[in-house]
């Protein structure tokens, strides 16, 4: 039986509206929001609709991106569902407020347009805002393009205040490329988003502060009680991985778009070598792996949408038992000599198998990551998969 | 080795001394403990504002320090108007 899917409509937006009509559609309570680029559209388009009367919102008008997470943090241990947006700088400017927020478990949902960080001014993407922020306790989902930001937005309420999770959730994806590009597409009703988001208040409530009920939040623990919170954070971590998979499938039962949870698998099932990638280089390397297989080259492609909590098991399970892994990173591992990614799936090595593993860093500071550049990729890991020599780090637009 | 005990009922670091879930006895660090004269206290209130791990406990005709979390410093003593309130150092 075909499942009857929701009315959408159709838009041509660009990606950072979709963050903003995505999340007028969850209805948050407050919305604190600093324009940096390349994120100051979603802040442009929110205060569109609070003036339109369409969002009714507590918007606050901060000073910084640090009295923004607080600000959000705050409203959020009150009970509220809440929303803010950064890039880069902004996200560093806002780090030590927001491990506050992940120790408070106030599931806040933000959206993070990567754009290269600090060190080398430059206004342009990279993934490396977001590596920088990783063990602080986030849940991390990184998306390819617009479509996948509207629905993935919507999922993000769902997953951070979830009983069993209660996280802050940073929603990643490509700024200049993903923020600015308009692409077609389908925007959910509201009653639609409504009904997916009232599973949560079918669950038990989470702790909140209550005018005349005295109760401190983000007290002083020590010793085994400091111990015990931390252990409950990873807990919910690990379990954060199977209930976005499961939100996933029941947003796809929804709206018919299902994106495969924490990893998605393109043409994994008879693959030899295998590219790992993340974010809106994603299209393009989809795109090559179709031409290399109309060549004959048995490639697949592994696209990482959760990156905090990491998705251990599911990638060991597809890259098991393949000749040669590689994998494409957007920033850099200033410990390991190579990519982020790269490492974390090097790691892995005792699930995997030993089998050439390559980094190929490409794509910082605003550098296309053109199909040529894959091509190259797939070109180095096939010959690595027949036993020709190959090199652990290639930095794909440096080489000759 | 599974985990023994978890002892504290929620998922973050909320408190309330009142019902004691997340809290340090701040009382074991006191080298004296501050004592009250009935007689001369007129139930101002100041020692309560100024007391800053805010355990002076309001008993209806005058402040008393809870003394699982006073840390014995002594502000309320310089603070109560009418000297009511004297350090006495803790014995042992």
């Amino acid at each position: 039986m075909v499942k009857q899917l929701r009315k959408q409509e159709t838009r041509v937006i660009t990606g950072n509206a979709c963050s903003a009509y995505a999340v007028r559609l969850c209805r948050p309570d407050v919305v604190a929001l600093y324009p940096i680029t390349p994120q100051s559209e979603v802040v442009e388009q929110l205060t569109r609709f609070k003036a339109d009367g369409l969002l009714d919102a507590e918007m606050i008008e901060v000073e910084g991106e640090n009295s923004a997470m607080n600000s959000v943090t705050a409203a959020c241990v009150a009970g509220g569902r809440v929303y803010t947006a950064t890039a880069s700088y902004g996200l560093a400017f806002m780090y030590d407020a927001m491990m506050q927020t992940s120790g408070f478990r106030a599931p806040v949902v933000m959206t993070n347009v990567n754009r290269e960080i600090p060190g080398i001014h430059a206004v342009s993407t990279s993934q490396q805002d977001l590596i920088s922020v990783r063990d602080i306790g986030w849940l991390e989902i990184i998306v390819e393009d617009d479509q996948e930001i509207v629905d993935t937005t919507i999922q993000a309420f769902r997953l951070a205040e979830d009983y069993e999770i209660q996280l802050p959730l940073m929603l990643n994806y490509d700024g200049y490329y993903v923020s600015y590009s308009a692409e077609a597409v389908q925007i959910p009703m509201i009653e639609d988003v409504d009904e997916f988001l009232s599973v949560l208040k079918k669950q038990p409530q989470r702790m909140k502060l209550i005018p005349g009920k005295p109760l401190g939040a983000g007290s002083h623990g020590l010793l085994r009680a400091y111990t015990e919170l931390r252990y409950k954070h990873l807990a919910a971590m690990q379990r954060a991985k199977a209930k976005f998979d499961q939100i996933d499938k029941e947003y796809g039962d929804m709206f018919g778009r299902y994106y495969g949870g924490q990893i998605e698998e393109y043409r994994c099932d008879d693959a030899d070598i295998i590219l790992v990638t993340s974010g809106s280089a994603s299209g393009t390397a989809k795109t090559v792996v179709d031409s290399q297989r109309e060549k004959g080259v048995k490639v697949g492609l592994v696209k990482i949408r959760m990156y905090r909590p990491f998705p251990k098991e599911k990638l060991a399970n597809v890259l098991k038992g393949r000749k040669a892994i590689g994998v494409l990173d957007r920033s850099v591992h200033f410990g390991w000599n190579s990519g982020p990614m790269y490492a974390e799936i090097r790691a892995l090595t005792p699930e995997i198998g030993i089998v050439p593993m390559m980094s190929f860093i490409d794509g910082i500071a605003n550098l296309d990551i053109t199909a040529s550049n894959i091509e190259r990729m797939i070109r180095d890991i096939y010959a690595a998969s027949k036993g020709d020599k190959y090199q652990e780090t290639t930095w794909i637009s440096l080489e000759e | 080795m599974a985990i023994k005990k978890i002892e504290y009922p929620y998922e973050s670091c909320w408190s309330d001394a009142d019902q004691l879930v997340l809290y340090m006895e701040t009382g074991t660090w006191r080298t004296s403990r501050p004592k009250l004269d009935k007689e001369k206290c007129t139930y101002c209130g100041i020692c309560a504002l100024y007391c800053p791990p805010q355990c002076m406990k309001d008993k209806g005709d005058h402040f008393e320090p809870n003394l699982e979390f006073c840390k014995g410093c002594g502000i309320c003593v310089k603070e109560c108007p009418r000297k009511a309130i004297t350090m006495v150092p803790e014995e042992g």
